[in-house]
Order: structure tokens, then sequence, then C-alpha cells
């Protein structure tokens, strides 16, 4: 389908895909087997100026928008969803510094974020506090030249690789949905270490770890906007990333479903090959159908966040709700066409099943998303009421 | 006599655990800057069929080309990477040159988008037909016309005509060194450049003067993806063109008069099959081939 | 105009477009347009017009220069004062073309303290100019390019035939450039055309699909590299008498600007694959680095050297050392068991004159059967067990 990219969307969309085929599809499932974080394919992608979409250029970034950053990751997703998640992870890390940080933290982080030479994480998940953000529990206590934290994240994205943790820790508990703060915290500074990393169901190539704060003396200088505007920028921040979520779903599933058709033209049963069988053709067809509509939809949302709107809560849950519960039919139907071979590590799908799941989890689990987008219905339906 | 593949496997593990460190080591977006040395490299880039598999129509026994799209010489792509790397080390800029139809701006302007500064075409109906000699008394031409360089970079060979004598001849064409099949540069310092080449039986430390001519194996780097900011430099580049009239060079030392050598026919092998081929359950096969080798005493 | 359509004749039937292998033909307004800028000449879309239509204009070139180049020379090149084999081989095929020309041939070698030029003499050489020197002991090229330019200035041979080794292919270019003659790399044929009397010299093109045959007309001397291997040395002749001659070397004449300055010896090759008698080669069929293990198993029973074809080494599954193929090694030997190998023309290009070739590969299409002498079409990971216990059990 003809999505009207730009010249410079379509160079992006293309060299991203090139960087996919030549360089992760030969290493995605020893990546998978060995659970190592692809620092070669983060080199390649650092060298291909892909990690300087997402900064303005006064930054020594390319200044792209939301769409340019989602073509990105959902080309590489195509080929591996998890080396997507450490590509987009670092975007996620580093959207309080660009949204709301000022010019010195801005000048200081971002030319080696845009480089490559360094990754960012965010970290604001906790063993109390998945869904229930408020329930967070590290604490950032004001003291003379900066705040020290004190407590443990748990399941973050690019933990022990990145360089630079946005991190949301409360400031002061009693002020509730002003309670907490977000701070940039360097890696190797005194008082922050990492826990074990995770061993996960799929993107077992991204690195998953705990961060640990002890007595972890933050500068004054490192807290992001004001302080008690943690929650808020999150929410804000969540709602820029959600539909990356998206575009990773829409990627993960395109492979599925492009894999799924070589095979059914391959494979011979009954003195046929399968894709001639009117079963196999109804169930290609709704995983085409459900991954373009997911598609359009993200894109669409990309474009109206890249219009300058100011509200779009409602479309980004919106956007990541379906196409990660698109991913994870798709990809459970390729694994049905593939039948047994599907169920083998030796073929490519079972691990784009097994990398589907969490897209359904993560950055809003969908139940959450689905309240979300019902209580937008509800104030809107309060506002023309 | 079993190979230690075991070993080989296991330094390749050491390379995938090299981890953060290692990547910051081998980062090439930190600039290292050796004693300000700059260099001033030309790459030499041919464009080439996209397939060297030319097939044959049995019946007519001509060729077939099915749809071949045009690529750079393989070969160029690692002595262009190589350039870059150069100039990424020490300082310095890299030009790009290719003699050829016009449509070979194309390799040029992708040569621009993997690092190049600079890009040539040397392009002029008078070189049609032009073998090796008048190849390279052409591209000699265009370089001493660029006049400041320090190093002429060449791939091994070209995959359509497979020489491998262009690079050599080039160096003669300038009156400076020559080092075939450098696998490795080690050092560039004062004039001087200390490089790995490879021979049949292993690996011969050579250093030369500069400027000088080098061709490159492809042991020698992994060659680089474009980079966006390379691509729309890429896109909206200036390519020189240059004719024999701005190389001033001598009509009877170009294009066909200036060849030394001609091609005066193609053909296509007679593949006339001797071979036997086994039938039967693969046991009794396997029993007649041992039977024929033994027949013929060597086993 | 170099090449041209004559309009009158052409139809516009478009069957020259896809004979061209540079794509320079299209079809406008019912007639073919040729592109020239890129045209080499070849010629392949003349042979394919069935109206001759297409006419090819060579320049009018003088007449074939004076006879005052005469003789055959063959470079016979030298590692560690000893000669390598690919001398031997290029004078059993020197001795042939000199014969039909009825000129002599002459053996020429650089190096320090070699002892062989008899063998020179027995091999076919009537005469050998030895330069034994101490300065060119390492096969240093800017001294052995300007001492063989002097030579043959000096004693004008018509043919100059060198091996198409690493260090051939990098010296011999530059002779040539300074004579401003032609050479012509990797010939898998030379002959003597029975008229002109000029050497024709036959050489793969596009990867070897196509052999082309390209003389050197006006220039001399006419130069050719060859690849070790492809001509076979002749028993030598106790019998045979020639001249060696000693030659001062000119050392004011010429300097050598690079420096050699130490050479590493490639270890990881276990058995040297050029003078192995027995091969055993896998490719991609193998599908994984560890299967090379089974060949391993295989070459250890019959005593053979593992090659390999390149998809392997570009996967890291085996040393480059072990290729074969037009960017690896050419081989020869008694037998090359091929494993797993479809036979791409560019491997077959380092294998293909081997004695006896056997291919195993479950492709019945594989083009390594149209050399094989015997083929066995099988799934290699159930013939190669079963050939290994067969061979154990004797």
């Amino acid at each position: 389908m003809e999505y009207f990219l730009t010249e410079q969307q379509k160079t992006i969309k293309s060299l991203a895909r090139r960087i996919a085929e030549e360089k992760i599809l030969p290493v995605r499932a020893e990546l998978d087997e060995r659970e190592e974080f692809p620092w070669d394919i983060i080199k390649d992608l650092a060298d291909s100026d892909l990690f300087r979409i997402f900064v303005p250029e006064e930054y020594e970034g390319l200044g792209g928008g939301c769409l340019d950053l989602y073509l990105v990751i959902e080309e590489i997703s195509r080929v591996c969803a998890g080396v997507a998640i450490s590509y987009a992870a670092s975007a996620l890390g580093s959207s309080a510094l660009l949204e709301f940080g000022d010019e010195e933290q801005k000048q200081k982080y971002l030319p080696d974020i845009a480089s490559g030479k360094k990754l960012a994480a965010f970290a604001l998940t906790e063993p109390t506090a998945g869904s229930d953000v408020r329930a967070i529990r590290t604490t950032a206590e004001k003291v003379s030249g900066g705040y020290v934290l004190n407590g443990t994240k748990q399941f973050i994205t690019n933990g022990g690789e990145a360089e630079i943790y946005t991190v949301i820790a409360l400031t002061d508990k009693e002020r509730g949905a002003r309670g907490a703060s977000a701070f940039l915290v360097e890696k190797d500074t005194p008082g922050f270490s990492f826990g074990k990393k995770e061993k996960k169901m799929g993107l077992r190539t991204s690195s998953t770890r705990e961060l640990i704060f002890r007595n972890c003396l933050v500068p004054e200088e490192n807290m992001i906007g004001r302080e008690g505007m943690g929650f808020i920028m999150t929410m804000k921040v969540l709602d820029r990333s959600r539909p990356g979520i998206g575009a990773q779903a829409v990627g993960l599933a395109q492979g599925a479903l492009e894999a799924a058709i070589e095979y059914a033209r391959q494979r011979v049963q009954f003195g046929q090959p399968i894709i001639s069988l009117p079963v196999v053709q109804n169930m290609l067809a709704d995983m085409a159908i459900q991954v373009e509509a997911a598609r359009a939809l993200t894109y669409a949302v990309a474009r109206t966040i890249d219009s300058g709107a100011e509200r779009f809560t409602e479309e980004s849950a919106m956007a990541k709700v379906f196409a990660s519960d698109m991913a994870m039919k798709v990809t459970t139907e390729a694994v049905q066409i593939f039948g047994g071979a599907g169920y083998m590590r030796d073929y490519p799908v079972e691990k784009m099943m097994r990398d589907a799941k969490v897209t359904q989890i993560y950055e809003g689990t969908n139940q959450i998303l689905r309240s979300v987008v019902a209580s937008e219905l509800r104030k809107g339906k309060a506002r023309q009421g | 006599m079993p190979l230690n593949l075991e070993r080989e496997r296991q330094d390749k593990d050491e390379l995938l655990n090299l981890g953060r460190e290692a990547y910051l080591r081998t980062n090439l977006l930190i600039q290292v800057k050796r004693r300000n040395v700059s260099m001033n490299i030309i790459v030499c880039l041919k464009q080439v069929p996209g397939t060297t598999r030319v097939k044959i129509d049995p019946q007519t026994n001509t060729l077939v080309r099915q749809g071949i799209k045009n690529i750079v010489n393989p070969f160029d792509t690692y002595a262009l990477e190589e350039g870059v790397r150069i100039k990424e080390r020490y300082g310095g800029k890299v030009t790009a040159i290719s003699m050829g139809p016009p449509q070979a701006e194309e390799i040029l302007r992708e040569a621009i988008s993997t690092g190049a500064d600079e890009a040539i075409l040397v392009s002029d109906s008078a070189l049609a037909g032009s073998d090796t000699l008048a190849t390279s008394y052409t591209l000699a031409r265009a370089i001493n016309k660029i006049q400041e360089y320090d190093l002429v970079i060449c791939g091994r060979q070209t995959v359509d005509g497979d020489t491998g004598q262009v690079g050599p001849e080039l160096a003669e064409q300038l009156e400076i060194p020559f080092v075939a099949y450098v696998s490795k540069i080690e050092e560039i310092d004062n004039g001087r450049m200390q490089v790995q080449r490879m021979v049949e039986d292993g690996h011969e430390v050579i250093e030369t003067p500069l400027p000088a001519v080098i061709t490159v194996v492809k042991e020698i780097n992994v060659p680089r993806l474009p980079s966006l900011r390379g691509l729309a430099k890429a896109k909206s580049a200036k390519i020189l063109t240059w004719t024999t009239q701005e190389l001033g060079t001598d009509k009877n030392m170009v294009g066909l008069s200036g060849s030394a050598t001609r091609v005066i026919k193609i053909f296509f092998p007679q593949r006339v099959h001797h071979g036997e081929i086994f039938q039967g359950i693969l046991e009794n096969q396997v029993e007649s081939l041992i039977n024929k080798l033994r027949d013929a005493k060597l086993i | 105009m170099a090449i041209q359509i004559d309009l009158d004749k052409c139809n516009g039937c478009g069957d020259c477009i896809p004979s061209c292998p540079f794509d320079l033909i299209e079809i406008v307004d019912e007639k073919a347009i040729i592109n020239e800028e890129g045209c080499t000449l070849c010629g392949a879309c003349q042979e394919v017009c069935a109206y001759e239509a297409i006419l090819i204009e060579m320049p009018t070139e003088p007449e074939v220069v004076s006879d005052s180049h005469r003789g055959i020379w063959v470079f016979a090149e030298q590692r560690g004062s000893k000669l390598k084999s690919v001398g031997y081989e290029l004078l059993a095929k020197g001795r042939e073309l000199a014969d039909t020309l009825k000129t002599e041939l002459c053996a020429v070698c650089f190096g320090h303290n070699i002892n062989e030029t008899e063998q020179l003499i027995t091999h076919g050489a009537d005469k050998v100019y030895l330069v034994d020197e101490p300065t060119l002991a390492d096969n240093q090229e800017d001294l052995y390019t300007g001492e063989l330019a002097r030579l043959i200035q000096e004693h004008k041979p018509e043919i100059v035939l060198a091996g198409a080794t690493s260090l051939g292919r990098s010296f011999i270019p530059r002779v040539a450039a300074i004579l401003k003659t032609g050479l012509t790399a990797d010939c898998t044929g030379l002959e003597i055309d029975p008229e002109t009397k000029l050497l024709l010299q036959t050489r793969p093109t596009f990867g070897g699909n196509i052999l082309a045959t390209i003389i050197c007309q006006t220039r001399r001397p006419q130069m050719a590299t060859v690849r070790p291997r492809v001509f076979k040395k002749n028993t030598p002749d106790k019998t045979r008498k020639g001249q060696i001659i000693r030659v001062d070397f000119n050392k004011e004449g010429i300097t050598s600007r690079t420096k050699l300055l130490s050479f590493i010896e490639d270890i990881t090759e276990a058995v040297k694959l050029d003078e192995a008698d027995i091969i055993v080669s896998g490719g991609r069929g193998l599908g994984k680095a560890e299967n090379f293990q089974l060949l391993e198993g295989l070459a250890g029973v019959v005593g053979a050297a593992l090659g390999s074809s390149r998809p392997p080494v570009d996967d890291g599954w085996i040393p480059y050392s072990h290729q074969v193929g037009q960017t690896g090694k050419t081989v020869c030997p008694k037998l090359y068991i091929a494993c797993g190998i479809s036979g791409a023309v560019q491997h077959l290009a380092g294998m293909q004159t081997s004695d006896i070739i056997v291919a195993i590969n479950d492709d019945p299409n594989a083009p390594i059967f149209e050399v094989a002498t015997y083929g066995i079409v099988g799934d290699l990971f159930e013939v190669v067990p079963i050939l290994i216990e067969k061979l154990k059990g004797e």
C-alpha cells in the first residue's frame, strides 16, 4: 500500500532494510541463542547515522520525526525484534531529555547519543510498580549539591549496556501525582550498580537488567525539568514511544508473514504447495489484512504526532494495542502454517512468536492501555455531552 | 593433520564476547589523529556487470544477459573502505575516480555515500575499447591532473576483466612504487607506509615511500554501508567529468588505438561430458566408486 | 566510428539486446542503437545478428613491426633459491611454441644461489639468462621489474611468458607498461596462429563462462601470464644441451624503493594444497562449520588435504588458505573429491584440470557433474560416511 513517504523517509527505510538484511539476518539466530547484546550491529546502525534520526540538528542529529524513527524500528523488527528494541530503547531513554531537558543537559548528552557512542535507557518499572506507576519506591532525597537515589528498578531494557539512564524517582511521596522527578544518571556513578541479566522468553539479544541505587549521588543539574514533574513527563514520553512499539509489532508481523508465504509456496503436501489450499490462503489473507491495518494506524498516529498535535494519548495507545495484539496473532499463525517445522528452532518463526508476546506487555500492558482509551472516551463523552 | 577447527571456533567466540570495551576501542567514531599526517587518497573504481555468471543459451550458443544491473566492482569497495579508514585515522581526503560510460556516475555517488569526499568521472567515447595499457595511461593522466596525492588504492582485480593489471601498470605510468595484495596497513608516517601483503604461502611486511599505488585484497577490511548524511551528500554532490580534452591525452595512447591487446574472438567452451554418474542404491554406488579409484591406483 | 549499425540491414528484431554483456543496446524507432561508451568491441552482438547489420571497424594498424624480435622467454620464478614448478610448466608450453615458430626458448631467472639452471635446460630451454645477486634473493619487485625490462630491451624476445603468481601478477604488468606492450593475464591456452604467426592468448572472462582469444598485434614482446598447474611440465630430457649465460646485475641503473621488512609464513594450512595428490573439498552443501569434521574424517582415511569452495571461507567455517578457485588456489591433484559443491565457474577455474574429479551432490543438475569423472547424486551426509566405512573396512 502506498503511504506517500517523503524521499528522505524512503531513503531511511531502504537503508534500514539493507542493514537488517545484510548485517542482522545472518546473525539473528545466533544472537537469540547466545543471548548476547548486538554490539556489532549497534555499531553498524550508528555508523549509518540511524541514531541521529531522533536528535535535533543543533545537537548533531538529523532532526527526524516520529515516522522516520518508526520506519527504522519497523525495518529492523522485520528481521529481529530484539535488535530493534535495543535501538528503540535508546530513543525512549533520550525522550525526556529531548522534550524537557535544558540546554546544558542537551549539549552534554545528546551528541554522544546521536553518534551512537552512548546508548540510553528509560528506568521506571520496579518490583512493586509495573502498571501501577505511582507505586514506585525509589527515592531521590534532596541534599546539598544534588539528590541521593535509593532503590531498585526492574526489567530495564539496555540495562548494563547503556551509559545514560533516565530514572524516575520519588522526590516527595506526599505530593502524589507531583511526587516524582526525572534524573539523568550516568553509568559508573558511585552507588549505581546492576543486578543480574534477565533470561527472557523472547527479545533475548536485548539486555534486560535490574538497576540498583544505593546512596547514589546525582548532581543537581541532572534533574530533568522541574521537581515533581516526573510522572507527567513519563506519561508524555510513553505517548510518543508507544506507536514505536506498534512499529516494532508491525515489522515483526511482516517478517512472520513473509516467512509464512515463502514456506507455503515451497511446502508440498497432497501433491501441491500448501499455498494452493484455501484454508492456508484464508490464514495468510487474514494475516496480511491485519498487518496492513496495524501499519496504517501506526503511520497515521506518527503523522499526527509529527504534525505538532498536543494530545495524542488515546491514538498512541490504540496503535500499540492493535499492533501488538495483531503481532501475537500473526506470529502464532505463522508457526501454524510452518507446521512441525515452525516449532523447530532451525526455522525463524518460533523466535518471532516468542518475541511478539512482550509487545502486548511492556510500555503499558494492553489492559492498562485499553483503560486509557476508555478513560479518554469517557472524558470525550463528558465533553461532548 | 586434522584441522584445529575447534580452536578457530573459540577465537570467533572471543570476538563475539568482546562487549562494550572493545566496541569503544574499535569504534571508528573515535577520531584518532596520529601526528597529523593528513593523507590525500585516490581510489580507483570500475563499474561492472552485476553478474559474472553470464549464461549461455544452449540452442543458439550465445550470451544471455538476464536483466543484469551494473554494480561497482566488489573488490573496489574494499579499496574505498580502506581509503576512508586511512582518512579517519590520519586526516586528509578521499577522491574516488572512475573511467567509464556516463552511467558509471552511479558508483561514484555510492562512493560518496560511503565516505569519499569527491568524485571524478573520466568519460569519453574515444576511450572505448581500451585495454589495461590504455586504461592505465588514461587514469594516470587524470591522477596527474589532480596533482597532489599521497596514495592510490585499487581493488586487486575486476570481476569482468580479472586481469589485475591496471594497478601495477598505473604505478609505472605514474612512476611511483607499487605494492600488490595489501592485506593490512600497519603504519603511515613521514612519507613512508608500512603494510602487510599476501603471497601464496604467507605474508610479507613491506615498507614503501609515498606516494605509491597499492592494490588491496578483501581480507583487509569489511566495507561499510552508507550513512544517511553520506546518502544526502551523494545525492547533491557535483561529480566532475573529464573528457580526453581536459586530460590532454594523446589519441594514439587511448581507446582502441592505445591498446596493445585486442580480443579477436569470444567463444563458449565446449564442455564434453566424459563423466559417469553412478546409479543404484547408495551402497552400491559407493562400491563402484571405490573400485574405480582403486583401479586408478589412487587408494 | 568503431562500431556501427547498418540501418538498412537492421530490422529492429532486438536479438542483439540480450547478447551485450554491458547492456548497451536498445531499440529506438525499430532500429538498434548501441551506446558506444563502454563498448569494448567484443563482437558478441555481431555474432548474433542474423542480418549482418553490425559493423565493427578496427583502426587500420601499421603492418606488423619488423622481424627484429625473436625468441621465446620464460621467466622462472624462485623462492628461497628454489625454482617454482610454474617455470618448468611454462617451459613445456614454451618448447611447443618455440618449435612451431622455429625459434629459441630461453629461461630467465633472478635470485641468489640458484643451482637449478641445468634443470631449466633439461626441461626444454635452449638458453638460460641467470642474474644471481644477493639483492635479488627476496623477489624484490622494483629490481626485478627494472632488470627484466632492461634485458628484454636488450635481447628483444618476441614472446615473454611468466607464472600468474602473486609475484608474476605484481611485477610483469609493470614490465609491460614500461615496454608499452600488451599483456594477457591468466591464460589457459597459448597457440601460434599458423598464418599471422601471432601468439593466440586464450583466457576466461566473465567469471570463466566465456573464453576470449586475445592478440597483441603490433607491440613487442607479446606477454602472457599463466596460472600454476594449467600446463603440465615435461619429463626432463637429460640429453638436452644448452647455454647458461650469467648476466651481471647493473646495480646503478635500478634501485629498490620498497623494502621487505619480514616474511611471515602461513602456518594454519595443514597440508599444502598445492602439493597434495588427493584433495577432499567441501562447499556450501556442508551447511555449517562443524561438518568439515566429516570431510576431515574422509581426508584422514585417504591421506588427502582439505579444500573448500568460496562460500564456507566467506562464512568463516574454514580459513582462506583452503580456498580453491578463481580467488583462491588453483590445484591439479590426481584426485579431487568435491562434496556439497555446486560447481560455480569460479570454483571450477581452480580445480577442473585435476586428473580425476569425483562429485557428491544431491542436486543432479549441479554444474559440478559436467566436469566430474565420477559422480554420485546423493546426500553427502549419507554418502561420505558410507565411503569412509568401506574404505576403513579394508
